[in-house]
Formats: C-alpha cells, structure tokens, sequence
C-alpha cells in the first residue's frame, strides 16, 4: 500500500532559513492496517502528514514515497486524492459561501472524472450523502451550511471524517483528528474510521494521545521524535507512552 | 419566463441591428460649440434640448479632469475624440465568424453564448434573412400593452420630450463632475424607461436589452423613471466581452423612484480590458445615481465589473422620500494591470431610510481595486440606518486592494455599522480544496464565488449563472 524510504523534507522560516524537519523517515503501511504515530509536539507528525497530501511549502529533500506501486511524490496534491489518498485535517479549513454539499458533490465527481467514471447524479448524491450522515451523526442542516464557516471543533472533525466516507480513499491519514472533541465526537470519529475500515484500506492516525487508539485499534504504533520514527510496536506501545510519556525514549535514543 | 424560453429568444436572429445603415457619416475629431449644436441639430432635437447641451458644455469648459480617484492613466485629449459618429456601415463590419478574432471566439465559447448571438457581440453583418415575427416586437408589444414606455433616450426625445425635458438631468446635473458634463454636451443615445403608476413591468427590461442595445455609443444616457406604485428591474450589459474602437466611456445614468416605487438595476461590465500587459482597454468613467423621491420607494443597484482597464463609478441613492430604502451590490475584479475605483454614496435625507451597502472586490495579476464609499446622514434624517461590508480578496502578491469609506452623520438617531475584511485566497483554502480532489483552477473558481455569493443573489437568477462563469473566465491564469 505505501512505502516510505529515507523521507527528508525541509521548510523555509520568516527568515529564508531552511529548516529541517523530517530526518529519514521509513514506514511500510500494509493494505488492511491501521498504524498510530505517536510523539511530543513538534517531533514532525503533522508535517509528515502534509507532506504525504503535498503541501507546497514543504520542500521534499531526499526520500521515495509510493502509494500502490505510484510515485507519490511526483503528483499534484490532487492527483494523490485521485490516487486514494486523504488528509482529515487537523484545522479544517473554513471556506465562507460555498455550499457543504455543493463542495462534497464536486470533490467527489473531481475525483470520479480523474478516474474517468461519470458524475454522480444529484439524487444519488444525496441519498448516499444523507446516509453517511446519520453515521457521523450530523444533522442534515449542515449540507446547506458553508463549508465548515461558524461551525464548532467537534462539527468540522466530524465534517472531515463525512468526506472521508464520501471519498472513499485507499489511505486516510488522520492528523490530530481527536484534538479537542468530548467523548461524543470522538466516538463518532472513531465510528465513522472503524466502519471504513477494510483488508485493502490503510490509515495512518496521527495523535498525541492514546484515548483514540482506545476506540480505534492500532495494528501498529511509532512513535516519531525529531523527525525520525525512533520505536515501533504493537498496541501496547501507545499504552506505555500514556504511562511513561516520552522522556525515557528521548534519554533512550540520545543514548 | 424559463431560461429555455430565454436561451431561445436570445438565440434568434435579431431586426433592429443596422437597419439604418448610414454612410459614414462622422464629425471631425474635436469638441466646441458648434459640434454640440450639430449633435442636437443631426439628431432633431427640441430647443429645450440644445439649450441644456450648450449650458453643460459651457459649465464643462470651466472644469478640469478629476485626479482623486485611485487610479493612473494618461491624459486624455479631448480634442481628439470624434464625438459624433453614426451607425458604422455594414461594408466595414467582418461578413462572418471566421473574420473574427479567434481569441474572442474562444471566451465566447468558454462563457457558452450561441453562435448567433457571438455574430452580433462581434460586430458582424447582420444575415439578410431575418425570422418573420421578431422577438424585440413581440416584447415591445407586451410592453405597450401594460403602458411602459422603453425605447432609446433619441425616440424619447422626440415622442415624450415632457417627461425628458421633466426628469433629464434632476438626479445627475450637468454640473455634477467633469464626465458628466461632457456627457450632457454630447451623449448620443441611450436608453429611456417610464413606468406608469400602479404597473409593474411585465419582464425583466434586460432580455430585451440585450437583443436590442448592443451598439450604444461612447457617451450613454439612460434615464428610468419608475412612478407611483411600480416596479420595475432593468439588467445593463453583457457577460460576453466586447470590442470598441472608442477608448474612453462616459456614460450616465439617472433613476427616480416615486412614492411606492422600486427599480432594481444590475450591471454587468465586461470592456476590454486591455491585455495582459496593459495595453489598450476602455477608461469606463460613468456617474450613476438614483434618486428615491417618494415615500416608501427603493433603489438597489447591482453591479458585476470584470471589464475595462480603467473603471471610475459610484452608483449612489439619494433617499429623499421618507421610509425609502437604498442598496448596492458589487463585485468587482481587477486582472493583469486593470485598476478600479468603484463604490457607492447613500444620502439619507427623509426619516427612517434604510441603505446596504455589500462590496466584494477581488484583484489578481497587477490589478488594483479600490473601495470608495460615502454614508451621508443629514440632520432631517430621523432613524436612518446603514449598513455596510466590504471585502476584499487578493489573488497573489502582485496586486493591491484599497479601502476608502467616508461617513458623515448629522444626526444623532442614525445607526450606521461598517465591517471590513481583507483576506488573500488561502493557500490553506486552496491545499485544502485540492487535497480534496478539486484542480487548482476549479478551486479558485470555487473560492470566488463563495467570496460574491452575497451579491450573486441579488442579480436576476439567469443572469447569476453566467455572472459566475464570468469570473471564472476573468480568472484565467491568475494562479499556478
């Protein structure tokens, strides 16, 4: 599903400077596994996830990234969704007078004409829209809404995992998509990721905490420090974390 | 009326394009005395008329081209312009589409206008064949039927100089400002609307306009006059680009709402804008204003300015009569090097008049927009309240967006809110939008028109669609 060699990537401060963030990262996510990145602020988790979607501002210095065979790296950020790839956004973005629907309908049939598939007609649309919904237990009122404008932090993630059904991607990369919801939306975030989840759809979750990974099982946890993944494990590693914070694996990989 | 019936009737072949094909006959370049009494002598006008014309010619003399606005251009020269020209001959005019410009072709074909209709936007020859029941006689029929007078201001001279002589120059006088001076001296033609008491006029005036007003000249005069208890909605312009040899446009346009009374007026503004370096391109200098006279009566101008190079307009409500309500509704855009100064000016006169004010101004390349406003509230005006918002939308780094709103309150009931807002097109939105699975363009399309919706809304619904493409079209290679 995606394999990542020796990523390196760098971004320019107010100052012209170039700053490294990422420092070698390698992974391998397998068809069907759910991996969680763990690590202290700053470590590189969001980066790594934005570089993975293809922000611009980051620049790629050295590495490989293939999603099912396809050379990421090379794509427009709009060719990696048509290629299956999708980032829940850790701030959802706030677009004033563009219809809620009106955005996942064009997404969607963007997507689709990548693929060379017809457009989706509008009351197809809605039915599957209306349903996807009710399973991340939004009101219907917010398809006529704009796009994530006024709405509240538990509302956008959930509006970010609704497209995440909509969308249907091979891999979904969760960044932070936890921070700041109760119990409820967590529930339903983690709701809607388990439902998608399938022997040949990948995620990656990004969080600083484990309560996520209560709800949504991880095959895998890293745990990223600098901009290297310095340990990996199973489940339970995200366990000893919550128990131990990082500080040991800092001493540890100083060491 | 459905938008099939529309797209039919704007489809069809149209009577009165250049039925009164004239040789060439035009004055020399330049301005005195003696070309404004021929104007008015070529176009048989009443003395009433003549007089006005002299009188603004003479006041024009006296003035000098404003420089406040925030725009740059070269002097003008007056004295260079040809300001009487009839009706091109048709020997001139390209015999068919493949004499057009190609590059003109292909916006046409980009904002989808039938191919009938691009022969016409690009000046060709009207067929000699023409459909036996014309659409324009059939609207100006339906028209006479309800007691709306529309026809241009030339007919209006002649056929109701009481009205012209009444209403002419009450809103915008000649001493108003430099071009609308020189406007009165010598306007050519234009448009007049006078709707009875009590009737609201049967159709948008726009469908008919645009059949019938596509050659309307450098210096435009429209007047509408909307009397007691009617209503009416007239549409100015087109979304498909046009041409025009003459550089500079001075039009103006007078509105005066009675007692009850409510005129809507959208324009769309699509000049040349000039090309992408800033070459050519019409200097769109006009003076609109409206004035509610009656009681409870309302004036709501929209505009969408995607065109010329240089745009100098301040649609404006003088709200007389009390309870009256005033409105303006912009977008506009800058590209490559266009600059615009455009806004609005309400004058609350009468007790509890309302006015909105919503501006969207989007610039991208070198283009820079400017926002110029006045609220005037005057000491009569009990309870009046404005309201006001003001955007901007910057597309890159290259390109400017300006604010200048001006308030004066004379009394101390009047309730007056003004919000702001500057924002540069996200790349969080765009990232944002593309991670989505949307193309670049389609994104910025997307995030634009989001950005207008509000004024969007207020145009006649089939005329919001093509507004929308427009802009699109506008955009063009202003991003990546």
């Amino acid at each position: 599903m995606l394999e990542i060699k020796n990523l390196h990537a760098s971004i320019q401060d107010e100052k012209q400077k170039t700053k490294q963030i990422l420092r070698g990262i390698d992974l391998v996510v397998k068809p069907g596994e759910v991996h969680a990145i763990m690590g202290p602020n700053g470590s590189g988790k969001s980066t790594f996830a934005n570089v993975l979607a293809g922000r611009d501002e980051y620049q790629v210095t050295a590495g490989d990234v293939l999603l099912n065979g396809k050379d990421l790296l090379t794509l427009e950020p709009e060719q990696r969704a048509a290629a299956g790839l999708f980032l829940a956004f850790q701030y959802p973005v706030e677009i004033p007078g563009v219809n809620n629907m009106y955005f996942l309908r064009s997404a969607l049939n963007s997507i689709r004409k990548q693929h060379n598939l017809p457009p989706l007609d509008a009351m197809d649309f809605l039915t599957l829209v209306k349903a996807k919904m009710k399973e991340v237990g939004m009101d219907e009122k917010f398809l006529s809404r704009a796009v994530n404008e006024g709405f509240s932090g538990g509302e956008k993630k959930r509006n970010e995992v609704l497209q995440m059904l909509m969308l249907e991607p091979r891999l979904a990369i969760l960044d932070e998509t936890d921070s700041g919801l109760d119990i409820d939306a967590l529930q339903a975030v983690a709701k809607g990721v388990n439902s998608l989840r399938s022997p040949n759809r990948s995620f990656i979750v990004v969080t600083h905490y484990q309560r996520l990974l209560d709800y949504i099982i991880p095959d895998v946890v890293h745990v990223m420090l600098k901009g290297k993944i310095i340990k990996s494990g199973g489940k339970e590693l995200a366990l000893e974390l919550e128990a131990k914070g990082y500080s040991w694996l800092e001493k540890e990989a100083q060491a | 009326m459905s938008n099939n019936y529309i797209k039919q009737v704007v489809n069809k072949n149209y009577e009165y394009g250049f039925v009164t094909s004239i040789e060439s006959d035009s004055f020399a370049p330049g301005l005195s005395e003696d070309v404004v009494r021929k104007i008015s002598q070529r176009k048989n006008e009443p003395e009433f008329m003549l007089q006005w014309r002299l009188r603004a010619y003479r006041h024009w003399l006296t003035l000098t081209p404003p420089h406040w606005a925030h725009v740059k251009y070269p002097e003008i020269d007056y004295q260079s312009i040809i300001y009487y020209s009839a009706p091109k001959s048709q020997k001139d005019a390209p015999k068919s589409l493949e004499e057009v410009d190609p590059k003109l072709l292909e916006t046409y074909n980009k904002l989808g206008i039938p191919l009938h209709e691009q022969g016409r936007l690009a000046g060709v020859a009207v067929d000699a064949v023409f459909d036996s029941v014309s659409v324009a006689t059939t609207f100006k029929a339906k028209l006479a039927e309800a007691g709306v007078i529309f026809c241009s201001f030339s007919e209006a001279v002649q056929k109701h100089p009481e009205l012209v002589e009444k209403y002419l120059g009450t809103v915008v006088p000649y001493r108003d400002n430099f071009f609308a001076a020189l406007n009165s001296a010598v306007f050519s033609d234009g448009s007049f609307v006078y709707v009875p008491k009590g009737v609201r006029c049967p159709m948008e005036l726009s469908t008919y306009f645009r059949i019938n007003a596509a050659n309307t000249g450098q210096f435009e005069r429209t007047l509408i006059i909307a009397d007691e208890d009617s209503h009416v909605s007239y549409l100015e312009g087109c979304t498909a680009p046009m041409r025009d040899e003459n550089q500079l446009h001075a039009a103006v346009v007078e509105l005066i709402a009675l007692d009850n009374a409510e005129i809507k007026y959208s324009t769309v503004q699509n000049w040349y804008p000039g090309d992408e370096n800033g070459v050519g391109g019409i200097f769109n200098f006009v003076t609109k204003r409206g004035a509610c006279r009656g009681v409870n009566s309302k004036i709501s101008w929209t505009q969408i300015e995607t065109g010329s190079a240089i745009t100098w307009k301040y649609p404006s409500v003088i709200l007389q009569g009390d309870n009256s309500i005033g409105e303006f509704y912009s977008v506009a855009l800058t590209n490559h090097y266009q600059q615009a100064d455009t806004g609005t000016k309400m004058i609350h006169i009468g007790k509890n008049t309302r006015s909105t004010i919503i501006s969207k101004g989007i610039s991208a390349g070198y283009g820079q927009n400017t926002y110029r406003g006045l609220v005037r509230v005057l000491p009569t005006a009990t309870n009046a309240r404005n309201y006001t918002q003001c955007d901007s939308l910057l597309l890159g780094n290259t390109c400017g967006a300006h604010t200048f709103p001006y308030i004066e309150a004379k009394n101390p009931t009047a309730q007056i809110e003004h919000e702001a807002s500057t924002s540069k097109i996200g790349e969080d939105q765009l990232f944002y939008c593309r991670q989505r699975g949307l193309r670049e363009e389609d994104a910025v399309s997307m995030i634009v028109n989001g950005f207008c919706k509000k004024v969007f809304n207020e145009l006649p619904m089939e005329f919001a669609v093509e507004a929308q493409k427009l802009l699109e079209v506008s955009l063009e290679g202003s991003v990546g």
